[in-house]
């Protein structure tokens, strides 16, 4: 098991609390008829995560801004996608 | 109070950073808006630096650009479960005093281009996302900010706001991405000694070594991986088509764990600290989902314009060159009196077709719907490839001819006959 908080661990965050960037439009169309729900393995930061009644819980703190979550989602285009405040958000040292 | 700029570019990358500075040394007001807390700590990229297009912007950009390694070899490996194939090409002619390609560190690179923008007189505003376009009908005349009053107007505004390309979409130009368009990379910076990096790969002073990689890693996923050479650190990474990801159920990050502990790589990262992970869509789509370039005001430019030859690992050097050219129209308008209009910025794009970057795009229109349409370039051949070398390479008492007659069966059976001759039309057709 890959413990994805390690690798998330070393990077750097301004987290905009309680502003997440992501949300999820309508948490019922996950839980009912999403089939796939690929955006809970897809996400390299494991920001989706699927819950005990069949739905997906998404914690944007660790994000990498990268938008797989928002063009995987391409049969019911679900995910309310758009960038961080200015500055908030990950701040790649490396790139 | 409305404030009213020649241009305005959106994000810091090579894209919009080229076409800052190439407009801001001409004399223009240009407002360049960015979103991180500098320019770079957004940005994501393998990365290699192709010099060629950074020299037609910054043409003394050695001097003092932050360079990781001058890269002097190449290796491309074919991998199986525990063993690899590959070519090397490495040329004491990359040790020239003008090298053509080097590895860098996107964050500390993207921060010195974005000195040059501000010391050729180009105002940098950071920490601000931008949110939508300002139109006057079809006329895109500013943006807007999620700043108090964030207004800000321009004759012209140039995206270049990287692969999500939100803005564009926001305002209609162009469509949603699409899974099959774009490849989700991961990728993580390993941190070495410099001599431990040098000895490892064979290299004295600033030489590097890049590794392109593909086969096994990728569970027959469209995709390639990477290992590339910084002064003190080892960057690897893996991408695939976001649709096969999708397809697949796989996380992918598990892909980069598994590339890590490959009998191949595992040695070459042993003992690093691991110290960023990052992840990034590229767009893949070639030639055929190029957006519209250009409209009434705007322009939009590298990876926001899906200018990407995910052949030939290039992206950052299109994104330079379509800023520049973007910038050259600017300029070029600018002096004959002529209003940004979608007729005159039609400039821009005859430029792109005229320059390597459309070329090169044409040239391989059909591959992306080809590797689409065959996944066993990434699956069968890798494993008969490398099982023909280990066939070949064992001395085991069986003779030749009939080792030679295993390899051509095993091919023939995982591929048919007419399989291996349409797969060699197929590739050559795609890249012809």
């Amino acid at each position: 098991m890959i413990k994805i908080e390690e690798k998330l661990f070393q990077n750097r965050y301004r987290v905009d609390e309680g502003r997440p960037h992501i949300q999820i439009s309508d948490p019922q169309v996950c839980a009912n008829d999403c089939k796939t729900q690929s955006c809970t393995f897809a996400c390299p930061a494991a920001c989706y995560a699927k819950d005990e009644g069949g739905g997906v819980v998404l914690t944007t703190d660790g994000c990498l801004e990268c938008g797989t979550c928002r063009v995987i989602c391409s049969e019911y285009r679900n995910v309310d996608w758009s960038y961080p405040r200015g500055g908030h958000g990950i701040l790649f040292k490396f790139g | 109070m409305a404030e009213k700029f020649d241009a305005i570019v959106v994000g810091a990358g090579p894209a919009g950073n080229a076409a800052a500075y190439t407009m801001a040394k001409a004399g223009l007001s240009v407002l360049q808006l960015e979103r991180g807390e500098t320019p770079g700590t957004k940005n994501v990229q393998g990365a290699i630096l192709y010099a060629d297009a950074l020299e037609r912007i910054i043409p003394d950009f050695r001097d003092d650009a932050p360079l990781e390694r001058h890269v002097i070899e190449q290796r491309m490996w074919v991998l199986d479960e525990k063993s690899f194939i590959g070519t090397n090409y490495r040329s004491e002619a990359f040790n020239s005093d003008q090298p053509n390609r080097y590895t860098i560190l996107r964050a500390p690179f993207d921060k010195w281009f974005s000195g040059k923008v501000k010391a050729a007189g180009g105002l940098v505003i950071c920490e601000t996302t931008v949110t939508e376009l300002i139109q006057e009908g079809k006329k895109v005349i500013g943006v807007r900010t999620d700043r108090e009053g964030g207004d800000i107007y321009a004759d012209v505004v140039i995206l270049a706001d990287g692969v999500n390309s939100l803005l564009a979409k926001k305002a209609g130009f162009h469509g949603e991405l699409e899974a099959k368009n774009v490849a989700l990379a991961v990728k993580e910076i390993h941190f070495l000694p410099e001599e431990v990096v040098q000895s490892r790969f064979n290299i004295k002073g600033n030489e590097g070594v890049v590794i392109e990689i593909a086969g096994a890693v990728t569970h027959g996923m469209v995709g390639t991986a990477f290992l590339y050479t910084n002064k003190e650190s080892i960057t690897l990474g893996i991408g695939c088509l976001l649709s096969d990801f999708k397809k697949a159920g796989i996380a992918p990050y598990t892909l980069l764990e598994e590339l890590k502990a490959h009998p191949a790589i595992a040695p070459l990262i042993e003992g690093g600290e691991m110290k960023e992970y990052a992840a990034h869509l590229i767009p893949e789509g070639g030639y055929k989902a190029v957006p519209t370039l250009y409209g009434e005001g705007w322009m939009i430019a590298g990876d926001s314009a899906g200018l990407v030859n995910a052949v030939h690992r290039e992206g950052s050097n299109l994104a330079m060159t379509s800023g520049r050219l973007a910038a050259e129209t600017v300029i070029a308008l600018k002096e004959m009196k002529l209003p940004c209009t979608a007729p005159h910025l039609a400039r821009y794009k005859a430029a792109l077709d005229d320059s390597f970057v459309m070329k090169d795009l044409r040239k391989y229109k059909e591959l992306p719907d080809i590797l689409h349409g065959n996944p066993h370039f990434f699956s069968v051949y890798p494993r008969l490839l490398n099982r023909a070398a280990h066939t070949m390479l064992m001395v085991d008492g069986q003779d030749k001819h009939s080792k030679e007659k295993t390899i051509r069966g095993s091919f023939v059976e995982q591929r048919s006959l007419w399989g291996l001759v349409g797969d060699a039309y197929r590739m050559w057709r795609a890249t012809r």
